[in-house]
């Protein structure tokens, strides 16, 4: 192989001296990762960034809660028997003291959504990293390793899947007892299926693509391959899916509450209050109703949108998600 | 590029690798339910071969014959079924990944599809930069700069360090394959059909920086193409492989003035001539039918349902890879009637029964969807 092919015809587009200073003009291209070009996408999306606005509001909600109630003076916790509830015991409606009226124990509505929207967020964003860390790592594992470890974390998904969350979650959560991190942990727990799902079906073409096998060639670790190489190629899906993940996680922690397995009262918590107003709509107190339904109405909504957004913005073909 | 070596080479042994009956079968997921026996790919079976220290081997053949498979066996990318590596006089054929690890510096592979090789979510100056993070060799500075050396040997610019995979073409990507393979100088270099995927230009410029390195590092070569004249160009001996055995290895001058194997002589009458009016005078060898299928490899000699030469003997006994006609030993053709120089296979007809000829392609199209291992990518 000593002798060098020379050709008659023109010089090749690009032999390697061209190369390089071809290079010294191309220099000001600056080199755009995949996640930027996502990113520019997704700022350009209005609805998407209406979205965000929205839920920034209720984040700055739930951080400042205790100003709010410095500012309104009342405590989330704080029974007014006498200025709010009426003479008969009834709650208020909104008036200049209580902006959203109050519930049937005379608290602050207003206040109470404040301190609701902590937990709401709370439960929402380390219930999806749970799930979303237990759901990468289980499918990455199952399908980067095949063989015995694929058939048993893929079966356990399928046992997963195939429980009736709600019925268990109350029965648990009745046994071990309610509690923030009670609930956190058990919809992260039942809630990683999907997520190994798609991580897992993803990472089983990913694997076979040459760039595994020269890593493997290279004398790369499984374990560096998998998360050096594999995952960021399936971080795009694994966001776009923790996005919409979010607002799932607080519609499940509202309903755990509803249902009265959530968050322990006096905790303000949307899902009880909605419970609680119920008992208390048909007497014309549409207020205690209507205000934590919208919170967490608008709140979902905005997480949904966004995550809609995301998807779009990562994941343009629309080939790649939810196989 | 001997102090970076993790390997120490005993004695001076002139030959670099030694292949030795290497067997690869994958097993076959069968469809049908309840069936017992399972049936496995033949995908490499028994081939023996050696590679001189600075030489360059061409293996030839078509499209899943198991060039690929061979070549991913020797860098131990999968196990062996059976048979024995020998790498610079240690045998490797049964190391496991970690104790594999060392050797690794020294055996190198350039992938064919520049586009697959390189992580489409990695710059680089980081995809470069492997070689030397996987062995904790030099990390920091000290590995940029050492990557920017690396890029500038291939003729990439060292300023695109933080580019991405996606904004290079596919000349300047193989380069980049090429230099990641090239980081630790490996003393031999598997280039698995480096330029079939590449325009003609392109092709001649990756050929030549592959020349030029070998010059320069004393580089080894297993060069696995189906292009022949890509072939011819650069190796100093070629094996042609047909359906998991090697059928004929000789000296690149000795096989195309003088192919024994009547398969080689029917693949090197399929090279097409530049000039048109000798193209015309020569007679083509027709081969009929396709490849059989690896599941259920022919009896005897692998080439006869589709030899024209073939004989009974063919189908009821299997060939030695050996000298044949009185050639050197270094020039070995597995076939019991060896064509002479100046015979033209063309006119002979094969006197076996018409049974023994039929080319059962249904299997193969049925067996190529279910095979575990040899799909389309790396099934050559």
């Amino acid at each position: 192989m000593s002798q060098r092919i020379v050709s008659a015809a023109p010089p090749p587009a690009e032999p390697p001296s061209a190369a390089v200073i071809e290079g010294s003009a191309a220099k000001k291209i600056e080199g755009r990762s995949p996640w930027r070009l996502g990113l520019e996408r997704l700022v350009r999306d209005r609805a998407a960034m209406i979205s965000l606005g929205v839920i920034l509001l209720v984040v700055l909600m739930a951080i400042f809660a205790p100003v709010i109630a410095a500012i309104v003076g009342h405590g989330p916790n704080q029974q007014f028997s006498s200025t709010g509830l009426t003479a008969i015991g009834q709650p208020k409606g909104p008036n200049s003291t209580f902006l959203l009226g109050t519930d049937d124990l005379g608290r602050d509505i207003l206040v109470r959504i404040a301190y609701g929207a902590r937990i709401s967020l709370i439960v929402g964003i380390a219930a999806t990293a749970l799930t979303v860390v237990i759901g990468a790592v289980a499918g990455l594992v199952s399908a980067y390793f095949g063989g015995l470890t694929d058939s048993v974390i893929a079966r356990f998904i399928d046992w997963l899947l195939a429980i009736p969350f709600l019925l268990l979650a109350i029965s648990l959560v009745a046994v071990i007892g309610p509690s923030l991190t009670v609930v956190i942990i058990v919809i992260g727990f039942f809630g990683w299926a999907s997520v190994g799902r798609i991580v897992r079906g993803q990472v089983l073409s990913i694997k076979e693509k040459e760039y595994i096998e020269a890593a493997r060639a290279l004398g790369a670790s499984p374990w560096r391959i998998m998360f050096i190489d594999i995952l960021p190629n399936v971080m795009a899906p694994i966001i776009v899916y923790a996005t919409l993940l979010i607002p799932l996680s607080i519609v499940t922690e509202a309903a755990l509450s509803y249902l009265g397995v959530g968050v322990p009262p006096p905790t303000a918590d949307w899902g009880q209050m909605i419970s609680a107003a119920q008992a208390q709509y048909q007497y014309g107190a549409w207020w205690f109703l209507v205000f934590p339904s919208l919170a967490l109405l608008v709140t979902t909504l905005a997480f949904n949108i966004l995550g809609d957004g995301v998807r779009d913005a990562f994941d343009p073909r629309g080939d790649q998600l939810f196989v | 590029m001997s102090t970076e070596s993790a390997v120490s080479a005993p004695g001076d042994d002139d030959v670099l690798l030694r292949v030795e009956n290497v067997v690869k079968y994958f097993p076959v997921r069968s469809s049908q339910l309840f069936r017992r026996q399972r049936d496995f790919v033949h995908a490499v079976e028994g081939v023996s071969l050696e590679i001189r220290r600075g030489q360059t081997l061409g293996l030839v053949g078509e499209t899943g014959c198991g060039k690929s498979t061979l070549a991913r066996c020797i860098m131990r990318l999968y196990d062996l079924t059976s048979g024995k590596i020998t790498f610079d006089g240690h045998d490797i054929s049964t190391l496991s990944r970690r104790t594999m690890r060392p050797y690794r510096r020294d055996i190198q592979m350039i992938f064919q599809d520049p586009y697959g090789s390189l992580n489409p979510r990695r710059r680089v100056g980081s995809i470069i930069g492997d070689p030397f993070a996987i062995h904790g060799i030099a990390s920091g500075q000290e590995r940029k700069k050492r990557v920017q050396e690396v890029m500038e040997l291939v003729g990439l610019n060292p300023e695109h360090y933080n580019r991405f995979p996606a904004e290079f073409s596919g000349g300047q990507r193989q380069r980049i394959g090429v230099a990641r393979a090239l980081a630790f100088r490996p003393k031999l270099v598997i280039c698995d059909e480096p330029v079939s995927a590449l325009d003609v230009s392109i092709q001649a410029q990756i050929i030549n920086l592959l020349a030029d390195l070998q010059q320069e590092f004393g580089l080894t070569y297993l060069f696995i193409a189906h292009d022949l004249s890509v072939v011819r160009h650069v190796s100093d001996t070629v094996a042609v492989m047909y359906l998991g055995q090697i059928s004929e290895i000789a000296p690149t001058s000795q096989l195309w003035d003088h192919p024994r194997h009547p398969y080689t002589d029917a693949l090197l009458s399929a090279v097409p001539v530049p000039d048109p009016d000798h193209a015309d005078q020569r007679e083509r060898i027709l081969l009929v039918g396709d490849v059989p299928s690896p599941v259920a490899p022919p009896s005897g000699c692998r080439f006869h349902p589709r030899c024209p030469k073939a004989a009974p003997t063919c189908v009821e006994q299997e060939p030695v890879l050996q000298p044949r006609l009185g050639d050197g030993p270094d020039h070995r053709a597995k076939c019991h009637f060896p064509v002479a120089d100046g015979e033209d296979i063309s006119l002979a007809r094969p006197t076996i029964s018409a049974g023994a000829r039929i080319i059962e392609t249904g299997i193969l199209a049925d067996s190529d969807a279910s095979l575990t291992g040899l799909g389309p990518r790396d099934g050559s």
